[in-house]
């Protein structure tokens, strides 16, 4: 039986991101100085704002988590985190191919970019963990506290790498920058949009798919709880 | 005497006489524990020297990678030093909750009437005292292998070791508590622990270099690295107080 409501957003993720590439390679105005090359910016700039909220709802999810101990915000903060990770990592290899041809070289130890990837290697160690803990709620309970950490983490090392070394471009206006043209900044924010179902999408596919694992675990435990007793008796 | 904390009037604005008792025997307990995790080390001498002996041959090592002796210590140095000293502070919170493993202790610890946050606390300062023994033994040393004036930088370079130190110790109690409990522990423990500690070590860096080089340490670029190096050491010492019975709990 087909089902509306679990193809309801990958259809509209699918038209979004259509749509978001016509406007990024036909619509938006070709920058004077950079050239086509800037047109990746429609791809990187909302990676890395969407990563940001993945990151954020891990940090609720596992505050949540350990305040009521309900396995569902650990399910929840496990998919934000490897979502957040697989944009992280888009981010991370779409830069340097901007970089290349403006900047002139693939990486600067720039404020953002250290911090995007300080931000990969902390929950990188976030999915380490999960993966080398056995006791499924010791997991649960580790994975949440690095969840916190990492989290009150973020603004301090972007702080700390700014005061070290500065110079990725700022094109918001709320970061001090010109602001965009009218049709980049359409682009821009359907690409945010874009990101955003795109998020939605992989979340609304991956927690159910959590719950799936969470209840063949306890069927797993029931059953070899069963035949021991067997065998025991 | 009486457990609970009397009722204060706020209004007077006297300070709460009960609050800062029951601070007070909370520090108590805390110290407890450190002199525990001293008297141990004392005893069985199984980290400290090893500590030292691991530092002092990164020194060396590197001492090769760089030769010093055509370099000024006074650029390189910094980093040199620092990468001893968290190299060799994995060793010790990883050392922390192994000790506690033997004959299960750690189920003795969490049946005392403390407080998990209590145990940190301990944990905690054990760790950084620990870590400040080796460091205040390695930088004469490194004093006399690399020629620079100790006595007179003793002072500022004191401080910034204290406070990043403990910024250092504050993830590391939290994490080697973790890893004690993970397959992969060795290898867990430092991958938290440095790529959580990056601004600690930003910091550590660039103060240091200018306690070695006389520049005033309270002052300009290296006052605001001294003061993101506290924030950072109450940031994490309060969340990992907070979350620390998450973590050693059964």
């Amino acid at each position: 039986m087909l089902d509306a409501s679990r193809f309801g957003l990958p259809v509209l993720t699918t038209v979004l991101a259509v749509i978001t590439l016509y406007m990024t390679f036909f619509y938006a105005a070709r920058e004077k100085v950079m050239g086509d090359v800037q047109r990746i910016f429609y791809f990187h700039a909302p990676a890395g704002l969407i990563c940001f909220l993945a990151f954020f709802v891990t940090f609720v999810a596992s505050i949540a988590y350990l305040v009521t101990r309900k396995k569902k915000w650990d399910i929840i903060g496990q998919a934000s985190t490897e979502i957040g990770l697989v944009l992280t990592s888009i981010v991370l290899v779409t830069g340097p191919i901007w970089a290349r041809p403006v900047w002139g070289t693939y990486w600067t130890w720039e404020a953002r970019l250290t911090t995007t990837m300080i931000l990969w290697l902390i929950y990188m160690g976030y999915m380490l963990v999960r993966r080398y803990t056995d006791d499924p709620d010791q997991q649960a309970r580790f994975a949440a506290v690095i969840g916190v950490i990492g989290f009150l983490d973020v603004p301090i090392v972007y702080w700390s790498v700014s005061w070290w070394r500065g110079h990725h471009p700022l094109v918001l206006k709320v970061s001090g920058g010109e602001g965009l043209e009218p049709t980049m900044r359409a682009t821009f924010m359907m690409g945010i949009l874009t990101y955003l179902a795109l998020y939605a999408c992989l979340m609304s596919m991956r927690v159910p798919l959590g719950r799936a694992e969470e209840d063949l675990r306890w069927l797993r435990q029931r059953a070899s709880e069963k035949t021991s007793r067997k065998v025991g008796s | 005497m009486n457990a609970r904390a009397p009722a204060v009037s706020i209004e007077s604005g006297a300070v709460p006489v009960g609050a800062l008792r029951a601070l007070r025997r909370e520090a108590a307990k805390a110290l407890l524990v450190c002199r525990k995790d001293l008297a141990i080390e004392w005893r069985s001498l199984d980290n400290v020297p090893a500590m030292f002996f691991f530092s002092l041959l990164l020194l060396v090592i590197f001492n090769f990678g760089f030769d010093f002796a055509n370099a000024d210590f006074r650029t390189l140095g910094p980093a040199v030093l620092w990468v001893a000293f968290s190299f060799s502070g994995v060793l010790t919170f990883g050392h922390a909750f192994a000790i506690e493993r033997d004959g299960d202790c750690i189920s003795g610890l969490m049946l005392a009437p403390l407080d998990a946050g209590t145990v940190y606390l301990g944990k905690l300062l054990a760790n950084s005292i620990s870590i400040l023994i080796v460091e205040a033994t390695l930088l004469p040393l490194s004093a006399v292998l690399f020629d620079y004036d100790l006595a007179a930088v003793a002072a500022p370079l004191a401080l910034v070791v204290l406070v990043h130190t403990i910024g250092f110790a504050a993830n590391g109690t939290l994490f080697g508590a973790m890893a004690a409990r993970t397959r992969r522990g060795d290898v867990l423990l430092p991958i938290l622990l440095f790529s959580v500690s990056v601004p600690l070590m930003i910091s550590a860096v660039k103060t240091t270099a200018a306690a070695l080089t006389g520049e005033s340490i309270l002052a300009g670029s290296s006052g605001a690295w001294l003061m993101m190096a506290s924030i950072f050491d109450v940031v994490f010492i309060t969340a990992a107080y907070l979350t620390f019975e998450f973590v050693i709990e059964e």
